[in-house]
């Protein structure tokens, strides 16, 4: 439940992201006639940056990008599996065979290192870095919902449906996709931190888009202007935090969404 | 086998086709006359049909010609040769002490299961766990490196030092020490989780109780009994994640200017040196082939009951 609350908080901040701080407040034309380096204070209340940039606007503006391009990614990686795992499971035979293949593949391949190659080839947009992570992590997601179908396929109640003649797209809408549904959403809030911190650490290699600056992005500036050995905390820490708080509420949702579908793991 | 030809064609697609003329990108914005851009092209084996290129490309890397770097005008394979042994040094430390040190928690969380140590435990885990890894390296080096000067910033040894032998490597472990428990401490809340919920399980098994009941005390059943068998999970877990020895620290060693792989991943992106980039893809991608290898080969060896399948 603090999990969700977190969340609703963060979402509701990057929506209104532009009531709480202007976007001209990030151009360093705007910003020449401010303190550089200034610590945080009333005017402002994260301090400014190398260029006098107010750090607070950035991280306003920053959990807009990231949480966008952490929710992007994540829908395209479940679609992906999904998709996969429906056809592999439902079909079965050299359907699932070559998918499952392809899968395994997939997985094997190192991940970071896949999606850093892709971005640099790609170039730098955020719309390609929602793509490299799509690309990049949707085989445990097939597999995990191949599994699922492949045990709903099994239920008398399909047996029937076939039995009366239902067609087997009716089959995949009416009987497997809800029984399906729950784990896929699950597997959804699971996935949103990994691809949350994929894109931070992307925008961090300096592989983000250079007009919009995500959390990693500020961490990457942040480090490259010398923010460390300036001692000047206030730049580096809010948008680190703000991706630890954000992982971990999405993690906690996320598990807390397992056990309600499999009791079993309240013990733990 | 198959995954090993995948991987190559792969990286062949992932070069050549999405961006089928990387001079095109690499030299953007300079004044290039046809001629010159020809010899690049050819320099690079990017003339002929993607055909000719497939089979150039495929029969260069089998006889271990990965090319040449853009940057440094040496080849792919000397660069990688010497920037594997600190990557090996760094990781190959962080990821041993992560796996000890992050058993040894999940052992003692798991056996006395919501007992203060099993809750503060898990949850720094959970924190571990969401912390990006070259973020928690900034604020070590801002702490100790800045603040407390306790460790150097950067590098590998101090700059221009002559040093050999002993305090070489003292020199060298002094600048490990920030970069080595950076990554001992983002990679240990993984171990600890895994191991943690495995002795959950192994807690409820049957010859457990067999242990218990035949008077065994305590730690003997702990230790002889529970910790084996609940080591598997674990094992599966250590051997994957020695395939990204190499891979795994590209962050966090260009923070610490670490002069290994990550950093020659994090130079080839910027040039872009798609040659370099080309030969370390490989490499990672074979190292965790390998780890996945020896995974297979491991649980045959530690579990019987994988052997009769």
């Amino acid at each position: 439940m603090a999990g969700l609350l977190v969340l609703v908080g963060f979402a509701v901040m990057a929506v209104i992201a532009p009531a709480l701080a202007d976007r001209a407040e990030l151009m360093a034309v705007n910003s020449v006639d401010n303190p550089t380096w200034a610590s945080p204070s009333g005017r402002f209340l994260l301090g400014t940056d190398n260029l006098g940039r107010s750090v607070a606007a950035q991280f306003v503006w920053g959990a807009r990008v990231s949480l966008f391009v952490g929710l992007m990614a994540t829908l395209l990686t479940i679609t992906i599996g999904s998709v996969v795992g429906i056809v592999a499971g439902f079909f079965g035979r050299w359907a699932d065979a070559v998918l499952m293949r392809l899968t395994d593949w997939f997985l094997v391949i190192p991940f970071l290192p896949t999606a850093i190659v892709l971005a640099a080839v790609l170039g730098r947009s955020v719309w390609n870095i929602i793509l490299v992570i799509g690309i990049t992590s949707w085989p445990s997601t097939a597999r995990l919902v191949r599994a699922q179908v492949l045990t709903v396929k099994q239920r008398l109640y399909v047996d029937r449906a076939r039995a009366l003649g239902a067609r087997r797209s009716h089959i995949i809408r009416r009987h497997i996709l809800p029984n399906v549904a729950p784990l896929i959403l699950a597997t959804t809030t699971l996935a949103v931190p990994i691809s949350i911190l994929t894109e931070t650490t992307l925008a961090f290699l300096g592989l983000g888009d250079p007009t919009r600056a995500s959390w990693g992005k500020t961490l990457e500036e942040a480090y490259r202007q010398g923010a460390i050995s300036r001692s000047a905390w206030w730049y580096y820490l809010p948008a680190g935090i703000g991706i630890v708080t954000v992982v971990l509420a999405f993690t906690m949702v996320g598990r807390a969404l397992e056990e309600i579908l499999d009791p079993r793991l309240r013990d733990r | 086998m198959g995954t090993l030809v995948f991987v190559l064609v792969f990286n062949f697609f992932l070069f050549r086709v999405v961006n089928d003329d990387p001079t095109a990108t690499m030299f953007r914005g300079r004044n290039l006359t046809r001629d010159q851009i020809d010899t690049l092209r050819r320099q690079f084996q990017l003339d002929g049909s993607k055909w000719q290129q497939f089979t150039s490309y495929i029969h260069e890397t089998l006889r271990g010609n990965l090319g040449v770097s853009l940057q440094s005008r040496r080849s792919v394979a000397t660069e990688i040769g010497e920037a594997i042994g600190p990557t090996l040094m760094l990781v190959g430390t962080a990821t041993v002490a992560a796996m000890v040190v992050g058993i040894l928690i999940g052992i003692r969380a798991g056996w006395k299961r919501r007992s203060a140590f099993d809750v503060g435990s898990t949850s720094v885990s959970m924190v571990t766990y969401a912390v990006p890894d070259f973020w928690l390296g900034m604020l070590l080096l801002g702490v100790f490196g800045v603040k407390f000067g306790l460790f150097p910033t950067g590098g590998i040894e101090d700059a221009g030092s002559e040093a050999t032998g002993i305090s070489r490597l003292l020199d060298e472990l002094h600048h490990m020490a920030l970069p080595a428990l950076t990554l001992t401490l983002a990679y240990m809340g993984e171990y600890a989780i895994v191991m943690r919920s495995s002795m959950i399980d192994t807690l409820g098994e049957d010859y457990l109780q067999l242990a218990r009941a035949k008077g065994l005390r305590d730690a003997a059943v702990r230790r002889f009994h529970a910790v084996p068998n609940a080591l598997l999970p674990v094992v599966s877990l250590s051997a994957i994640n020695f395939g990204f020895v190499l891979s795994g620290a590209i962050a966090v060693e260009s923070i610490f200017s670490w002069p290994g792989l990550g950093q020659a991943t994090l130079e080839a992106i910027r040039g872009p040196d798609f040659p370099m980039l080309q030969g370390l893809f490989l490499l990672f991608s074979a190292a965790l082939i390998l780890a996945n290898l020896m995974v297979d080969l491991l649980y045959a060896v530690l579990d019987p009951r994988v052997r009769g399948r």
